[in-house]
C-alpha cells in the first residue's frame, strides 16, 4: 500500500430548489426586515469608471422555456482588469451582483460597466468578459459561463480558441442590440445549448 | 504577491448528477454537451469579499431574526456549527456562509410554497454569517420539516437546511444542502439521489452532536462544508519557451 494522501474531496452540490432565493435575495422573495438590504445589488457605485452597459436576457430550458426561478451571480473586474481588493481597482467597483430572472416574463437584467481584459496564467490576455454563476432548481450544480461582446475583439481569447466546434462560440458573446445594451441569452439544453465550464 | 496557484479542477463524479429522470426538473435543464475543461484564470481565482460590516447581530439567529411581535420561531432549537476547509484540509477563514430553510412545519415563506403548514409569523427562514479566522461558523435556527413536493406521485423532501458558500475564488462556489442524522426520508429522495456516490451523500447528513447541544436550551448538529483547493507548487510559473 502507497501512503495515503490526506487530502479531502469537495463537498457535493445540491440544487438551490425553488426557493434559492429567500437565502440568497431574500428582499426579492418578499422577506423584508431580516438584512437591511440583499447581498450584490449592484456590481458598480456611482462614479465607477468605463462605459455604463445593460445586458438583458433569459435562462431557456431544453423545451425553449424561461425560466422564472434562476438565480445569476455575475462577477468580473473593472474597466482595467484589476479585480476588488487588487492593487490600483476602482473602489467604486466591487464586481459582485446577483440577479433573477423575473417571476413573470423570465428576463433578467444586469447594469455595469464594461470590464476590462485580465490575463490568463500563460500571460496571454483574455478579452473582457464577465463570469456568471447560475442556480435553479433541476440544476444539480451551479453552472459557470462567461459572457464575451460583439464590439470587442475575441479573436485571441484563449478561452475562446478552445472551442472546437466554431458554431457555439456565439453563445458566449453579448449581441449589441444598442447604445451600451447588449442581448445575452443562456440555453441550458438543446439547440444553441450555451458553452458551460469546468474552470 | 504570493501565487496561491491554479484551482484544483473540480472531481465531477463526487457531485450530483446533471441529469436524471427521477429528479424531473433536471430532465429540461441539464446541459447536453460536456463542460468546456480549462485552467483556472484570475476571472475564477478571485471571488467576492465581504466583511463584517454587512453583517447583523441576528443574521446567524433564525430564531430570533425574524421575531414579528418578539417571541421567538416554533419549533425545536437546533445548533448548527461546523468548518470550511478547502481540500487540502486548510481552513477558510472570513467567507460568506448563507442558509435557507422550511419552518417547523415544513412551510417556506415565498409565494410559491402552498402547502398547508401555516407559516409561522416568527420565522423568516433565513440566516448568514462570516466564518471566523478557523473557518467556523454556526447558525441558532428550529430543525425544518419534512415537505411534500410534486415529483413522482408521493415525494417528500427530508429535513434539510441549504446552505450557499462563497470561499475566496468564485470558481470555489458552492450550493448544497444538510441533511439530519437518522431521517429515513433521504434514502427515499430523488434529489440526494442525484449524488451517486454514497460517502458523498453521507457527507451531507449531519450528526447529532451532543457535546456541542446546551442542555435546556438546544440540541446540535456538525456539518463541515469542503470547497475546492488551490494547488501550490514552486513550478506555477513556467519559464519563456517552455
Ligand atoms: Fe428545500
Amino acid at each position: 500500500m502507497p501512503q495515503p494522501l490526506a487530502n479531502l474531496t469537495e463537498t457535493a452540490s445540491q440544487t438551490g430548489g425553488p426557493y434559492v432565493h429567500i437565502g440568497c435575495i431574500p428582499s426579492f422573495a418578499g422577506i423584508n426586515g431580516v438584512y437591511p438590504q440583499d447581498l450584490g445589488l449592484s456590481p458598480i457605485q456611482p462614479g465607477a469608471l468605463g462605459p455604463q452597459i445593460t445586458i438583458t436576457g433569459q435562462v431557456i430550458d431544453g423545451t425553449g422555456w424561461a425560466l422564472r426561478d434562476a438565480l445569476i451571480e455575475s462577477w468580473q473586474p473593472d474597466s482595467a482588469g484589476r479585480f476588488a481588493g487588487q492593487p490600483g481597482a476602482d473602489p467604486a467597483v466591487s464586481g459582485f451582483c446577483r440577479f433573477a430572472a423575473d417571476k413573470d416574463s423570465g428576463e433578467f437584467s444586469l447594469t455595469t460597466i464594461k470590464p476590462g481584459p485580465v490575463p490568463a496564467r500563460s500571460g496571454q490576455m483574455q478579452a473582457p468578459h464577465i463570469s456568471l454563476w447560475i442556480a435553479a432548481r433541476g440544476i444539480n450544480v451551479g453552472l459557470h459561463t462567461r459572457i464575451y461582446f460583439e464590439d470587442e475583439d475575441n479573436s485571441a481569447d484563449p478561452l475562446l480558441a478552445r472551442i472546437e466546434q466554431r458554431n457555439r462560440v456565439s453563445t458566449l458573446i453579448a449581441r449589441k442590440t444598442g447604445e451600451g445594451s447588449y442581448r445575452f441569452d443562456i440555453r441550458l439544453q438543446g439547440e444553441g445549448e450555451t458553452v458551460f465550464l469546468d474552470i | 504577491m504570493t501565487d496561491l496557484g491554479p484551482l484544483v479542477p473540480r472531481q465531477r463524479d463526487m457531485h450530483p448528477v446533471p441529469y436524471d429522470p427521477e429528479y424531473k426538473t433536471s430532465v429540461p435543464r441539464s446541459p447536453k454537451w460536456p463542460l468546456l475543461s480549462m485552467e483556472s484564470t484570475p476571472s475564477e481565482e478571485t471571488g467576492p469579499r465581504f466583511g463584517h460590516g454587512v453583517i447583523g447581530p441576528l443574521d446567524n439567529n433564525l430564531v430570533l431574526n425574524f421575531a414579528t411581535d418578539g417571541s421567538p420561531a416554533i419549533g425545536e432549537r437546533i445548533l448548527v456549527h461546523g468548518q470550511v476547509l478547502d481540500e487540502f484540509a486548510r481552513p477558510v477563514p472570513h467567507t460568506l456562509v448563507e442558509i435557507w430553510q422550511a419552518n417547523a412545519g415544513g412551510r417556506y415563506r415565498h409565494i410559491k410554497d402552498t402547502y398547508l403548514a401555516p407559516l409561522d409569523p416568527n420565522f423568516g427562514g433565513c440566516g448568514r454569517t462570516l466564518t471566523d479566522d478557523q473557518g467556523r461558523y454556526q447558525f441558532l435556527t428550529i430543525r425544518p420539516g419534512a415537505y411534500p413536493w410534486p415529483n413522482r406521485g408521493n415525494e417528500w423532501r427530508p429535513m434539510h437546511i441549504h446552505f450557499s458558500v462563497f470561499g475566496h475564488s468564485f470558481g470555489q462556489r458552492l450550493i448544497t444542502q444538510m441533511y439530519f442524522e437518522g431521517d429515513p426520508l433521504i434514502d427515499r429522495c430523488p434529489i440526494a439521489a442525484t449524488i451517486k456516490n454514497r460517502s458523498q451523500l453521507d457527507r451531507l447528513v449531519a450528526p447529532l452532536d451532543m457535546p456541542m447541544a446546551r442542555p435546556l436550551d438546544f440540541l446540535a448538529y456538525k456539518f463541515d462544508i469542503v470547497l475546492r483547493g488551490r494547488r501550490q507548487t514552486m513550478f506555477e510559473n513556467r519559464l519563456e519557451g517552455l
